[in-house]
């Protein structure tokens, strides 16, 4: 296994109080693996990618633990952290564009952090230049500074930079929800490509946007309220969903070329409970239509199939 | 950047001229006119004092109708003439004015940039930890908040009169004659310490706080917080946040000099030092027109130049100007 | 509701944050030394009433005497109402009209805004100082509202230049573009959607120009250009080192007016701060 989390636990401290942003949280990943990490806004998915790479003040460590390629990941030391990051764990932020110094050219930027990192930049040079080639990205790119660039550009530059040291783990937030849908298409089969070239091992795709995932992800991670709901192959999530949640995401999706006169497209009423007080059992209960007495209690994240694991009492009820 | 710097230029000639118009037009306003003045303090009969008046009306060039005055005064500017001065008749105002210059700038000039550099250090090197902050903070704020004259007056008075270690009054001892000798620049330097210490402080305050804040915001600034999330070391972070936090400093530089002046002014009367600014407050209360018109022209021309050279400055160091996609930082 | 709900949160707030309590005590303190000072003080500032001339801090006059034997604290109390004046005053104009030419300027933008731009570059430019001294001389009566008015007319640019960048910011969201496809008019829609947003930052404008008109103040009394017909502290400052304070040792005449403008205005900095910690959720300290 490339990448395994257990029972992770990651608090946002507020002034009202610690917001239980991540309870519990155990899945892994395979080697060469890309697993897109999907749920509404708020579910915690952000939360868990940046616990990965840098978990800082609001965000506190509870418990829990993290192993990459067989090595532990200090995840709750930010310092121990450091030597793991940009190298082994990388991440592209949702802020990609506005991600590089705007007063730095952007060559003299990479020197100085590869330089920091003691990666001599002149040996890095040419593997630059040919991943800058791959994105189609101009050399001359290097000599000029991030306000020169478009939008796409600088989102390219960023994937090429935070992949530069082959990590083994990439954590993409939410890359796609600034772009428009082609500009989306070109950005996530990019990413494939990294991964085919073995410039990354395995991925971590943030996003509320399932279809992408559809496109390019081999398996699938549904979050929902700071747990987990359900973790399978992305086939098996977007044909066989087993969890009510994950259902009803799906159903909730338009598809190509069908006319929408027959069923409306249902959205899930209701809104996600607040994490300052999370309520008792299963978080998704209150607007769950399958829930039952069973409910009140929390249900485990078990394996119904191989690779196929679900939290629902409904579903587990027959392994339980 | 030929935009930015044309637009710039557009408006310093604007206040250029609307400067010299409102310098021109103000004193004439004054009650009673310098040449009566200057009169009053001979006694002579009145045939002679009506014939005095009318030479000195000429010579002042006060004989001839208002707009004549006013075209008259452009003219003689741009020949360097700025009239005569009726407080220390008949030396010419610009002869006046260049002995002056000298020391404005001998104290302007580093306790403006040292106080710059040194506060914008102090505010950076504070914004490191919380500890720190806490005990700089205060007293940055209390240093800023304090009138430049009452920290001269507290300066004079401490080490001039309760200590005696320095002079309290003028640019050198008024026993020695100015010369290269090392004595008196000594004593030149004694004399200065105090007015140049006092300017230094209040400005230094203000840009302590203004660094920290901008450090601040800097360091939450996304590329910030990508560089943190690859592990970049906290050196180089800072060193981004601080070279982006200067930026709006240098602006910040040329927008004080307004206030700069005027806390020099007050710091020249409190320690009797000869500048522009107590030459100012002299031919106030002469009543000398032209000395009064020569200053302001002098201190406008100096806050527009030095203005142009930090608009400069600002293009070379900060790129986006540079390729014209920021319009107005300033 | 939801406002409410805001000014309770700015009240939670408020009184836990330090800065602003403590910048707030002093002001308070200071305010009402100047109200009720004047009122309680037994003798006339002005009038002679140490026959021994110049004597330092006693028992029987808590800040000495001046050099005409006058009550020290006397002349402090009253002055400190003419700081407060003109500071409030001043601080109020200024704001006013940096109010109008920032937010019209903001708002509407293009030409209006490049000609207020460039109004304010240049009366921002061009040192003030220098202009009010050369005024103020021609008066021969000034009083504190002759001060103030100055005061006002000429440190306006700085509150412009800022109600004008958050304008700006403002104007582009959202719910402003709601309001305008709706039909609102411009000016209903400056005072019903936008300044309710800025009101924490008119406030913090308001407070900076206070305590730069009290400094502007001081400094033209120094120089001899402040009000004819009453006592401030800067005035107080003026006579000190005109009669040889400084040079006789008379401490006690120059050091209580500078200190209590430092003390004023430094509160009002910190408060300032400290609003802006109570408003802004992301300063909080955790």
């Amino acid at each position: 296994m490339s990448l395994t989390v257990e029972h992770l636990i990651v608090y946002y401290q507020t002034l009202q109080g610690n917001v239980k942003a991540l309870d519990d949280v155990t899945f892994s990943i395979a080697d060469g693996e890309i697993m897109g990490l999907a749920g509404e806004s708020g579910c915690g998915k952000t939360t868990l990618g940046y616990s990965l790479i840098h978990l800082a003040p609001p965000k506190r460590f509870v418990g829990g633990c993290a192993s990459l390629d067989g090595e532990e990941l200090p995840i709750h030391n930010t310092v121990k952290m450091n030597p793991f990051r940009f190298k082994k764990v990388s991440i592209i932020p949702q802020y990609a564009m506005s991600a590089m110094n705007p007063t730095r050219k952007i060559g003299k930027m990479t020197a100085e952090l590869l330089a920091s990192k003691r990666v001599a930049y002149k040996s890095i040079l040419p593997e630059l230049l040919r991943r800058l080639e791959l994105v189609k990205l101009s050399p001359d790119v290097l000599n000029m500074y991030p306000i020169e660039l478009s939008g796409g550009m600088k989102q390219r530059m960023v994937m090429v930079l935070s992949t530069l040291l082959n990590p083994s783990l990439l954590i993409a937030d939410e890359i796609t929800s600034a772009l428009d849908v082609s500009t989306q298409k070109a950005v996530s089969e990019m990413l494939v490509e990294f991964r085919d070239r073995h410039f990354v091992k395995s991925m971590i795709v943030i996003t509320h946007d399932i279809s992408i995932l559809y496109q390019i992800a081999d398996s699938i991670l549904v979050m929902y309220a700071g747990k987990l709901a359900e973790k399978a192959p992305t086939e098996t999530i977007i044909n066989a969903p087993r969890h009510p949640y994950t259902k009803l995401l799906i159903s909730s999706l338009p598809e190509v070329g069908v006319r929408c006169f027959e069923r409306r497209l249902k959205g899930i009423p209701g809104n996600p409970p607040m994490l300052l007080v999370p309520p008792k059992g299963c978080r998704f209960r209150d607007r769950c239509p399958l829930a039952y007495a069973k409910c009140l209690e929390e249900p485990p994240f078990i394996e119904i199939e191989p690779g196929h694991h679900v939290a629902c009492w409904k579903e587990t009820a027959q392994h339980a | 950047m030929g935009r930015y710097l044309g637009r710039k230029i557009l408006i310093y000639g604007l206040t250029f001229f609307l400067a010299v118009t409102i310098d021109w037009l103000i004193p004439r306003f004054m009650p009673g006119d310098p040449v009566t003045n200057m009169l009053a303090r001979v006694s002579v009969n009145s045939d002679a004092a009506a014939v005095m008046y009318d030479y000195y009306s000429h010579i002042f060039g006060l004989d001839v109708p208002v707009w004549q005055q006013y075209i008259n005064f452009w003219v003689s500017l741009f020949h360097g003439d700025l009239g005569k001065s009726a407080y220390l008749f008949p030396t010419p105002v610009v002869q006046v004015l260049l002995r002056a210059v000298p020391y404005d700038l001998f104290l302007l000039l580093p306790s403006i940039l040292l106080s710059w550099y040194a506060g914008n250090h102090f505010g950076a090197f504070a914004a490191r930890s919380k500890w720190l902050d806490s005990t700089a903070s205060p007293i940055s704020y209390i240093l800023t908040a304090t009138p430049y004259m009452w920290l001269g007056i507290l300066l004079a008075w401490f080490f001039g009169i309760v200590l005696d270690a320095f002079p309290v009054a003028g640019a050198y001892s008024f026993s020695l004659r100015p010369d290269w000798s090392w004595v008196f620049i000594l004593d030149v330097l004694h004399h200065w310490f105090l007015p140049f210490v006092s300017l230094f402080l209040v400005g230094f305050g203000g840009w302590a706080i203004g660094m920290r804040n901008m450090i601040i915001y800097e360091l939450e600034a996304d590329y910030s917080r990508y560089l943190e999330a690859l592990g970049a070391p906290r050196k180089l972070i800072r060193k981004y946040a601080f070279r982006n936090g200067l930026l709006p400093q240098i602006t910040g530089l040329a927008l004080q000099l307004g206030v700069v002046v005027a806390g020099a002014l007050v710091t020249e009367v409190v320690f009797s030092y000869p500048g522009i600014g107590y030459l100012l407050l002299a031919g106030i209360q002469n009543q000398d027109y032209f000395l009064i018109q020569g200053c302001f022209l002098f201190i406008i021309t100096g806050v527009l130049l030095a203005n142009f050279a930090i608009d400069l400055i600002y293009v070379v160091v900060d790129p986006r100007t540079r390729l014209g996609l920021m319009g107005e930082t300033a | 509701m939801i406002n409410q709900l805001k000014k309770n949160e700015f009240l939670y707030f408020g009184l836990r944050n330090k800065k602003l309590v403590v910048g707030l005590a002093i002001i308070l303190i200071f305010l009402l030394l100047a109200i009720f000072g004047p009122v309680i003080v037994r003798n006339d500032p002005f009038a002679y009433v140490n026959p021994m001339g110049p004597q330092p801090p006693s028992s029987e006059y808590l800040f000495g005497t001046t050099f005409f034997g006058q009550d020290v604290f006397a002349q402090f109390v009253l002055g400190l109402r003419a700081t407060f004046l003109v500071g409030a005053l001043g601080g109020g104009l200024g704001t006013l009209i940096g109010i109008l030419v920032g937010f019209t300027a903001g708002y509407r933008g293009g030409i209006v805004d490049d000609v207020l731009n460039a109004l304010t570059n240049i009366v921002l430019v061009i040192p003030t100082l220098a202009v009010l001294l050369i005024v103020a001389a021609y008066l021969e009566v000034r009083s504190v509202f002759t001060e103030f008015i100055f005061i006002g007319l000429t440190a306006w640019p700085w509150a412009a230049r800022a109600i004008r960048s958050q304008t700006f910011s403002l104007r582009t969201r959202e719910f402003v573009d709601l309001a305008r496809m709706s039909g609102m008019k411009s000016l209903k829609i400056i005072f019903s959607e936008i300044a309710p947003n800025m009101m924490s930052y008119l406030v913090m404008t308001f407070i900076l120009q206070f305590g730069g008109a009290i400094l502007n103040a001081a400094t033209l009394d120094f120089i001899g250009l402040g009000p004819t017909n009453t006592i401030s502290l800067g005035l107080m400052m003026q006579y000190a080192v005109m009669w040889g304070a400084l040079l006789l040792d008379m401490w006690w005449w120059f050091i209580p007016p500078g200190l209590g403008i430092t003390a004023i205005v430094g509160a009002l900095y910190v408060m300032n701060v400290g609003l802006d910690e109570v408003f802004n959720p992301k300063l909080r300290e955790m």
